[in-house]
């Protein structure tokens, strides 16, 4: 199987079209397998987590800590409903067509991607101004727990990891995936549109030379088979049970007190107020 | 790109004696495997090295795809009927008189005696950028090079483009929708019959194939109900060339009145879009008017409503309106409107 389709243009040079369609089946058959694997080990292999003691609460600061601990504002779970239904949408009206079920998706899907690049763009500034805009790359402490927690899986002697901050090393990886696949395919849909009618641009098919408009749609077709693979492996996670909390946290913004002192370190990631709690002030940080 | 031999490269023929030898054959092959009618396409995409088939099912050996027979409702075309023997049958002339004015349209006597029914319905797009074998997007490529700034496009589409303007070049196929014709198609699962209308494909749902026949189907037969039988026909094609040549526009109509004033009607195109379009909207506008000039007119109009003429083939719209206004009319020949 070739990775990418060439073909010859009426200049004569070899061009780039796409990638191989065959590659969306590595994506997903790679996905479910690599599911598969990680629910095996999780349920036969994998160790109790355990945190160091290092970041143990004390119990008065524990007490302060409110009953729902805020996670996702409004604006971050909307941008997250939006962008997900948007995906989906993408990845439906690309695919399904290469695998059988024909329909005109055209439309469907550069729509589907103005609203994704819209909604990508509304999180961008939300993230940096509104948002604190680092707690989702990883972090020294990330890193170093990280080595830890692989060196007790396989027998080593260790110290025992950190609890998390905001977002575990996980999340961040993911999301660091999810952006620079999203970024490749938004910037590389943006300019395809030039090539299909719609209201925002004039046609113009020879903005680019053959050999970049290539290249351009391998970008994007690469990006959206990672895409089936990634939205894969996050659905899995999304609705497995140790990971629940996180994923109701995405619907109603909280997160429980047991569950934030269970899973996170207070120093990593103070805790503030979920804004349902209207007996209380709302987003009331509470020293760590 | 197109490069013209004389000499095809070499592949393996079949030529089966049954349609179930034919998919069987089919399915082995899979699509290595060419469906070969009269030729009159197939071997201009073999010599210019476009298409290399490894194996060539040839169904001229089938006889059960020949001929017409009459049925309780109208009559039943083998697909691999020649457009003369159409032209020519007694039943056909006599009750469905558009399908002879359009095969005997489609080509010189040379190429109607070769070239088939099922063939004609079922061939590809004429667009010579997709013919010259360049990545377009109907050769799976990213690229509609007849729709660019410098395109030579006069001969394609100004209806329903989807990223591909190349246009359906059979003349057959709006006479065929105007007579409400079923065809019948044999796929691995069994027989299905669809409406000629939907027989044809989009580029918007499948930018690389002009009919619904996936590899391993096959058009065996074309059946036309009696639906539409007497009623008063129109075909005309306009053509560069009136010794053959393919249309640029066509229309076909049949229709039922009483006095003068139209019961109903079936009306299609071609030559405008990737497939034959049936223009339902004129249809419903023009039930209960007078077949006259005002009619016409207003059925013209609505006819090119949406059109979305490309550099080079503006006048496609004034075409198309003036041959439905014609066909509302029932003016056969004489001048355009």
């Amino acid at each position: 199987m070739n990775l990418i389709q060439w073909a010859q243009n009426p200049w004569g040079q070899q061009v780039p079209l796409h990638i191989s369609w065959g590659l969306l089946w590595v994506s997903a058959i790679g996905a479910l397998l690599f599911l598969i694997g990680h629910a095996i080990y999780v349920k036969f292999l994998a160790k109790p987590l355990a945190h160091s003691d290092g970041t143990a609460v004390a119990s008065g600061i524990a007490a302060q800590i409110p009953e729902r601990v805020a996670r996702h504002s409004m604006g971050a779970r909307l941008f997250h409903l939006i962008m997900a239904i948007a995906m989906l949408a993408l990845l439906f009206t690309a695919f399904l067509p290469k695998v059988g079920v024909k329909f005109a998706w055209v439309e469907y899907h550069w729509i589907a991607g103005v609203v994704l690049t819209v909604s990508i763009i509304y999180h961008i500034f939300h993230a940096t101004f509104w948002l604190d805009f680092w707690s989702i790359w990883p972090d020294k402490v990330d890193i170093e727990d990280a080595s830890r927690r692989i060196d007790r899986a396989l027998g080593k002697s260790a110290p025992a990891p950190r609890k998390f901050a905001k977002y575990p090393l996980e999340n961040k990886l993911y999301h660091l995936a999810v952006m620079l696949g999203g970024l490749t395919a938004v910037l590389t849909g943006v300019f395809m549109m030039k090539r299909v009618e719609t209201p925002f641009f004039t046609r113009n098919p020879y903005l680019f030379g053959d050999m970049t408009w290539g290249w351009m749609y391998v970008l994007h077709g690469l990006s959206g088979i990672a895409f089936v693979g990634l939205v894969t492996v996050h659905i899995y996670f999304a609705i497995r049970p140790e990971k629940l909390f996180i994923t109701k946290s995405m619907i109603f913004g909280w997160i429980t007190r047991q569950q934030y002192l269970e899973h996170h370190d207070p120093n990593r990631w103070p805790a503030e107020e979920a804004a349902s709690e209207s007996a209380h002030p709302k987003a009331t940080k509470v020293p760590a | 790109m197109a490069v013209i031999h004389d000499i095809i490269p070499a592949f393996e023929l079949f030529q089966p004696s049954s349609i179930e030898n034919a998919q069987a054959l089919l399915a082995r092959y899979g699509k290595d495997a060419w469906v070969l009618a009269g030729g009159l396409d197939s071997f201009d995409w073999f010599k210019d090295r476009i298409k290399r088939p490894g194996v060539v099912v040839d169904l001229s050996q089938i006889k059960e795809l020949r001929g017409v027979r009459t049925t309780s409702d109208g009559l039943e075309i083998g697909a691999m009927t020649t457009l003369t023997e159409v032209v020519r049958h007694p039943a056909v002339r006599e009750k469905y008189g558009l399908l002879p004015d359009a095969a005997e349209a489609a080509a010189s006597p040379q190429i109607r005696n070769q070239g088939t029914i099922g063939g004609n319905v079922s061939q590809d797009a004429r667009c010579w950028y997709y013919r010259g074998g360049w990545p377009c997007y109907r050769a799976g490529g990213n690229i509609c090079y007849a729709d660019t700034p410098t395109g030579l496009n006069r001969e394609h589409a100004i209806l329903d483009a989807d990223r591909c303007v190349a246009v359906n070049p059979s003349d057959s196929a709006p006479a065929l929708i105007a007579l409400d014709a079923k065809m019948v198609i044999q796929t691995a699962r069994g027989e299905k019959v669809v409406d000629a209308e939907n027989y044809f494909i989009n580029p918007g749902i499948d930018i690389t194939r002009m009919t619904i026949l996936q590899p391993g189907d096959l058009l065996t037969a074309i059946r036309i109900p009696s639906t539409w039988a007497g009623a008063k026909f129109y075909f005309e094609k306009v053509r560069d060339r009136n010794v053959w040549d393919f249309a640029l526009v066509n229309v076909a109509s049949a229709m039922v009145t009483s006095g003068n004033t139209i019961q109903k009607i079936r009306l299609a195109v071609n030559g405008v879009a990737a497939h034959p379009v049936r223009l339902t909207a004129v249809e419903t506008a023009v039930v209960g008017k007078p077949a006259n000039e005002q009619t016409a007119k207003m059925a013209g109009d609505l006819a090119v409503r949406g059109a979305k003429p490309l550099q080079h083939n503006g006048y496609k719209v004034p075409l198309m309106r003036n041959l439905v206004m014609r066909a509302i009319r029932g003016v056969p020949g004489g001048e355009a409107a």
